[in-house]
């Protein structure tokens, strides 16, 4: 059904199609087997550096934050709270240890289950206070500000806290502590 | 144009549904919860180290039940594969969920592991061994991979060519939501495959009226409608061809390749100027899309055909400059790539912004080079090789960081040294008297301790005696003896002075012996009290000692190896970059070369179109002339003096637009 003109207007293109395959095969191509071969080394280099994160990991845990003086702080929310986080702050003893703003996906990282170690450093043995604050935006709008405060205990072991937070909808408390 | 059957086309399927790494379950570990985070974020090699890491403490236990992570064991070691799939460490991953089939675990278990076994193998392409795993699924599936199972036993049996098998799974699959519009399309390729044109026909115009506002089915629709489009260009059949064209949208993937494709429809029912209508739409789009620079020759060409030469040569002649101006552009590009300016695009921080770094790299200002290499982005084989070049230069700033950080260490740890070596010869001088203090104190006590308990069994009032009673029965003993000695003065009245204070003090000692037990026991108890006290003095100093010689003896060795490990590896990963670099570039200068040779053609042909078009409007101009000098002679100087002026390209367009008013219907 091809009208006489448009078989030669489309032989011509097929004339240019068979150059550039021409082409094509003479050109520097890059096969399968390279990408493959070359895939396969970079699996293996990610095996190496994930086993030197470990290695160092256990180094800098040893050196930096021993167990007799470690404390470290989690994060967390309720699953299923829509409640906007926008930042938090931790105080220990009165002085800002860490303070941190949410990215939208570190939040919807909290929201779906996830726990952020927001601090991790060194305190002595006895008691500490540690206070809690956080502020957001509220899921009908408005700002939403809280904060809390609680005792820390530490012992010759590392100390791990978790704060979960709530926000105004939730039916549960607004800042809960769980010494793990 | 044929209705073209490849099994490329049949591994269409959506973004994976399935959240693997989501919990399932109360979270019971503070640290699994910590790797989730990490995963939810696609953070992908944190997640992987820091499960790592917790997986082998807890291999490590002497009793692993007793840990926290015991709860979440089976979702971690799924975990650890899922995770190596994302951070595309195929091999790794695979060994893991192999791990999990060859331990005696729960059928639903084992079933999850094989339907990610077989996944995985599909994705790498090796549709054998993806037969194989997915076989492996025996008895019940479970309930929440139920449907992407069915989905990829479909898939996968289409690939080792079982279409009718596929065909009964699919249509089950039928109605299915988050596959609709993917079963749809699956299914009329595989109907194509066993040579059942009608169904694969009419599930094909399905799939071309499904409702839906995700993009991804929206844009299968339309892939669908081009298909069918196609088939009935190949069957002659112009007009449901035209349908099927019209039914594609104008904003999605496939629009270009639909204008183009409406436009040739009309053409081949001699409709030239219906063609023009979908063409000038498309003539005004992206000029550096392929559908677009066809376009640009069309046009004319159909202009042509509407014998308005003069518009026609106009526009080979703005076609011949940008394929120019292009053609330039692509050899800045292929030069830029040459110079390595692609590979630092890809590794910047704009392209780092956002999880679709690969789709916007297209939008980085001054990067001529990613703007011919769109289809090529999409290819799967490129796609990996970006992604991994791009995981690359993470590990690459990793590696320098580490070994920045080692340095950091070393530092801190000779200022350690220098603070506490001074310190503790000090140190341990005391701790070794307050050593000996406490160990005396022990002794001490654990002598009174058995004093305490012979008594009990063997009742000995004297040791319980006071000093000023003791003192008393020596003196008394001593009088006895001087009496004994000199009898002159040992008087009756001093012999029983003497006896009778012997039997006070004798009852006195015997008869409070049992409150004095009592109270010598209670005082022992106190003093247990005060040697714990002492105790627990003594083991936090030795605990304070050995954290202070730990701050910084036993580092050196470990930190030199790892130093060595990471120069290691960095230049190892320093080789690998620099070919994947390679590959990456040679696959864009080969996709724009290729490119360029096309616009080299075009070029060639819009010259010779363009010589011809002019060629015929000034045959018309002529003609047009000469039958106006033949109705008035007194005008034809006038107007041999404006057809000599036309010889300028200028002129021409003039002339062209007389010419056009008068041929367009």
């Amino acid at each position: 059904m091809h009208s006489h003109a448009h078989k030669i207007f489309r032989q011509s293109l097929c004339i240019v199609l068979a150059a550039l395959l021409s082409f094509a095969a003479s050109a520097n191509e890059v096969s399968r087997e390279q990408i493959k071969g070359l895939d396969e080394q970079v699996q293996d280099i990610k095996k190496d550096v994930l086993n030197l994160s470990t290695e160092l990991a256990m180094l800098e845990e040893k050196l930096l934050f021993p167990s007799n003086t470690q404390v470290s702080l989690f994060v967390s929310m309720h699953k299923g709270d829509d409640f906007r986080l926008d930042s938090m702050q931790l105080k220990l003893n009165e002085k800002v240890v860490a303070q941190h703003l949410y990215s939208f996906r570190e939040l919807e990282a909290l929201q779906s289950g996830g726990v952020q170690r927001l601090y991790l450093g060194n305190i002595k043995t006895g008691d500490h206070e540690l206070v809690v604050s956080y502020s957001g935006k509220a899921p009908a709008g408005g700002e939403y500000k809280r904060s809390g405060s609680y005792r820390v205990t530490k012992d010759v072991g590392p100390k791990f806290i978790e704060i979960k937070i709530a926000g105004p909808e939730s039916t549960e408390q607004d800042i809960q502590f769980r010494d793990w | 144009m044929s209705l073209r059957f490849s099994i490329a086309a049949l591994l269409l399927l959506p973004l994976f549904a399935h959240g693997s790494v989501r919990p399932h379950q109360e979270m019971r570990d503070i640290f699994y919860g910590e790797i989730l985070y990490h995963a939810y974020q696609h953070d992908y090699f944190e997640a992987i180290s820091h499960l790592d890491i917790e997986l082998g403490q807890y291999y490590a236990l002497d009793e692993p039940d007793l840990d926290s992570l015991h709860w979440h064991r089976g979702q971690a070691e799924f975990a650890v594969g899922d995770l190596e799939l994302y951070y595309r460490m195929h091999q790794r991953a695979g060994r893991a969920i192999e791990t999990v089939l060859g331990k005696n675990v729960a059928e639903s278990e084992r079933n999850e592991a094989a339907f990610r076994l077989a996944r995985l193998y599909y994705r790498k392409q090796d549709y054998v061994n993806a037969l194989h795993a997915i076989e492996l699924i025996k008895g019940e599936v479970p309930k929440k991979i139920r449907s992407d199972e069915a989905f990829m036993r479909a898939q996968i049996y289409v690939s080792v060519g079982k279409f009718n098998d596929a065909i009964t799974i699919l249509k089950q699959l039928k109605g299915n939501d988050t596959y609709r519009g993917y079963i749809e399309y699956n299914l009329a390729m595989a109907y194509l495959q066993t040579a059942q044109t009608e169904l694969a026909v009419a599930m094909l115009d399905e799939l071309g009226k499904l409702n839906s506002g995700d993009e991804a089915v929206l844009a299968l629709k339309d892939k669908g409608n081009l298909k069918l489009a196609n088939y009935y260009v190949d069957a002659g059949d112009a007009e449901q061809a035209a349908k099927y064209f019209s039914r594609i949208r104008l904003d999605g993937p496939f629009s270009n390749k639909a204008l183009l494709g409406a436009g040739w429809v009309a053409v081949a029912q001699q409709r030239y100027d219906r063609a023009l209508v979908p063409w000038s739409l498309l003539h005004e789009r992206e000029q550096t899309n392929i559908s677009v620079q066809e376009a640009m020759m069309a046009v004319p060409f159909a202009y042509s055909k509407l014998n308005v030469h003069g518009k026609a040569a106009i526009m080979y002649g703005k076609a011949m400059d940008v394929f120019a101006s292009e053609i330039d552009s692509l050899d800045a590009s292929i030069k830029s790539i040459r110079e390595g300016r692609f590979l630092t695009a890809l590794v910047s921080e704009q392209a780092d912004q956002d999880k679709n770094w690969v789709v916007n790299l297209r939008k980085l200002p001054d990067s001529p080079e990613t703007r011919y290499i769109m289809e090529l982005l999409a290819a799967h084989d490129f796609q990996e090789s970006l992604k991994n070049y791009k995981d690359l230069a993470d590990l690459r700033q990793h590696l320098t960081t580490w070994l920045d950080s080692l340095a950091v260490y070393e530092d801190i740890i000779e200022l350690r040294r220098q603070y506490y070596e001074p310190l503790l010869p000090q140190v341990e001088k005391k701790f070794k008297k307050l050593d000996s203090r406490i160990r005396l104190r022990i002794e001490q006590r654990d002598r009174l301790n058995e004093r305490i308990q012979s008594l009990l069994v063997l009742r000995r009032p004297v040791y319980l005696a006071t000093a000023n009673e003791r003192a008393d029965l020596d003196r008394l003993v001593k009088i006895k003896l001087a009496l004994e000695a000199n009898p002159n003065l040992a008087t009756e009245e001093t012999l029983y002075r003497v006896e009778r204070l012997s039997g006070v003090l004798d009852w006195r000692i015997k008869s409070e012996f049992d409150d004095r037990l009592t109270a010598a026991y209670k005082n022992l108890k106190d003093l247990d009290g005060v040697i714990d006290d002492l105790n627990k003095q003594y083991r936090a100093f030795v605990r304070t000692r050995q954290a202070a010689t730990q701050s910084y003896e036993g580092y050196t060795i470990p930190i030199q190896q790892l130093r060595t490990h990471l120069r290691d590896t960095q230049v190892k990963l320093k080789g690998i970059m620099a070919r994947q670099g390679r590959v990456l570039e040679q696959m864009a200068i080969n996709e724009l070369d290729k490119r360029r040779k096309r616009l080299e053609e075009y070029q060639i042909k819009a010259r010779f179109a363009l010589a011809e078009s002019y060629d015929r409007a000034t045959k018309e101009q002529e003609k047009k002339l000469l039958e106006q000098s033949a109705i008035t002679p007194e005008k034809t100087a006038n107007t041999k003096t404006e057809t000599a002026v036309t010889e300028t390209s200028a002129t021409a367009a003039t002339t062209t637009a007389n010419a056009e008013e008068e041929a367009t219907p």
